[in-house]
Parts: C-alpha cells; sequence; structure tokens
C-alpha cells in the first residue's frame, strides 16, 4: 500500500463485511509529539478471544474462498516499520476496534494519501452503514457524520449525482481547512 | 464553500422530482474492492466509474463493490453486468479505460475486447 489512506479503505471494508450499522474513523495527526494514529471502531459481529489472537497472521481470514487475508498483515507491518504498531480489540456481538500507531517523523511512514476519496468511496457504495469521520491535525479538527447528512437529506440517496458532488467537494474543502493558512 | 445549507436546497430540488434516480438499476458494475484490488488501485477506478455515470446521469447503471475475485494478479478487475447479456470481466483496470468502458460498453453498447480477460490470457 502506498498510502495509509489505502489500508484505512481496506480496513474498512471488515467492519462493512462484519455487519456493522456505524463505523467510526478518527485520524489524529500531532506532529509535535511525533505521533500520527488512527482508529477505526464499529459495532459489528466482533470476533471471537481465538479469531482475535492469530488475526494478524496472514492464514487467518473469515474468507472462504481461500485462507489467506492481508489487509491487518500489511498494515501491522506499515505500523511497526515505523516503530509504532495495531492494536486491536473485539468482543462477540459487541463490535471491533482497531488502532494503528505510526511514528509521524519517520522515513518509512507513508503519507495519509487521498483520505477523501477513500471516505467518499465508502460512503456512497454502504448507504445502509453510517460513518462517523473525524480527522485531527494540530489544534484543528474536522469532523463529518453521514447520520447528519441523511437526517437533512430525508429519502434522499446518497448516490444521487448531486449529492455526491456535494459530498466530494464538502469532504474536499474539510480536508483542505486542516492544512491552510 | 460547500455548507449543510447547499444539501438542504438539493434534497428540496429533488425531492420535487427533479434529477431524481429511479431504484432500478439495470445494469451493475462490480469493482473489487479487497486488499488486492485495493492494492492495485481499486479506488480510483471505483471513483472514475461514479464520476463518469453520474456525469452522464445514467440512471439504470448502479457502481457496486465486492470482494476479491480470484485473479489478483490481473487486478484491477471490474465485471460489467447488463441484463440479458453474458458478464464481462476487465482486467487491469485504470480510470482511463474505466471510462472508455463506460463510453463505449454502458452508453453504445459495444464491449471493449482489448481490456476484456479473454484478451488478457
Amino acid at each position: 500500500m502506498k498510502e495509509i489512506s489505502l489500508h484505512i479503505l481496506d480496513i474498512l471494508q471488515n467492519s462493512i463485511t462484519a455487519g456493522a450499522s456505524l463505523v467510526e474513523l478518527c485520524i489524529t495527526e500531532d506532529a509535535e509529539k511525533d505521533i500520527f494514529k488512527f482508529y477505526i471502531k464499529d459495532n459489528g459481529k466482533g470476533m471471537d478471544k481465538e479469531f482475535l489472537k492469530n488475526v494478524t497472521s496472514p492464514f487467518t481470514t473469515k474468507r472462504t474462498t481461500r485462507k489467506v487475508g492481508l489487509g491487518i498483515p500489511l498494515l501491522k507491518l506499515a505500523a511497526e516499520s515505523t516503530g509504532g504498531g495495531i492494536n486491536i480489540s473485539s468482543e462477540l456481538g459487541v463490535g471491533t476496534t482497531i488502532e494503528a500507531v505510526f511514528s509521524y517523523s519517520h522515513i518509512d511512514r507513508q503519507p495519509l494519501g487521498n483520505i477523501v476519496d477513500t471516505m467518499f468511496t465508502v460512503i456512497t457504495a454502504y448507504e445502509n452503514t453510517d460513518f462517523l469521520y473525524i480527522h485531527k491535525s494540530g489544534d484543528r479538527e474536522f469532523k463529518f457524520d453521514t447520520r447528519e447528512i441523511k437526517k437533512i437529506l430525508g429519502g434522499v440517496a446518497l448516490s444521487e449525482p448531486d449529492v455526491m458532488a456535494w459530498l466530494l467537494d464538502y469532504l474536499k474543502e474539510g480536508e483542505a481547512g486542516l492544512t491552510a493558512e | 464553500m460547500k455548507s449543510l445549507a447547499d444539501l438542504e436546497e438539493i434534497r428540496k430540488k429533488a425531492s420535487a422530482g427533479v434529477g431524481m434516480r429511479k431504484d432500478t438499476h439495470a445494469t451493475r458494475i462490480v469493482v473489487g474492492m479487497a486488499t488486492c484490488g485495493i492494492a492495485a488501485g481499486a479506488r480510483p477506478v471505483m471513483t472514475a466509474f461514479v464520476e463518469e455515470i453520474g456525469k452522464r446521469n445514467l440512471e439504470h447503471v448502479s457502481v457496486v463493490q465486492t470482494g476479491c475475485i480470484g485473479v489478483c494478479r490481473l487486478e484491477h478487475i471490474v465485471e460489467v453486468m447488463v441484463p440479458g447479456e453474458e458478464k464481462v470481466t476487465y482486467v487491469k483496470m485504470t480510470p482511463e479505460k474505466a471510462r472508455k468502458v463506460v463510453a463505449e460498453h454502458i452508453v453504445n453498447g459495444n464491449v471493449v475486447s482489448e481490456y476484456t480477460i479473454g484478451n488478457a490470457e
């Protein structure tokens, strides 16, 4: 993976596959403390202790078509190669939280990349799942909650072209606001 | 700046029946979005499809995601399902190829055979 936002897209798919109705993504960039971290918290079906213990192994997957799953192992490798790591907690019937911590300034830390496209992709593809997205950078914050958006939209679909265009611009502007002078 | 008030306007317009999409999506574009697909560049392909479909206002087409289609070395893979026709599997897709598939296949009904799996193997 060239970008952290691609890892995030990958892990978000796990939450969706687990049947989550609400997925929370929080990214924190803190250059002063030299930390780049994010967590993804879902209310999906969760994992039992045995599965959780082996979940970072490439040979652990819920897939039935083959025996390997690389999403979590790749994220683990990316985080650990910057001196960070990942932490996963899960409870059956309650949900799963995965956290990844990177060293902000480490040469091997991938850039966050195009997080707008990641969010746009999952929001429009999975209308039945709600997403809470929080991106903190220094003392600035951008927050986006699809529950608010859907409330305003009433019954109008997120896949409506006008709505999708709005979403894309809104996300882009929100992200740009984090780095603007 | 886009605001929530703009969204309110969009809702009013849509509720009035202007440009409302129908739920009966006949044609399906299925994009592989597992780890292999994402690493091979599924995201820009996915957004290219969504944008192109929106731009052309193709109401009968829906873009959906799926897991690993099973031929990771040919990622990025996209399947196009037109009712009454055989499924077409496109491989090694890029955003440019995606736009061409929309124009040639979805709109004009001609399969872009040079991008299909049959041509790659």
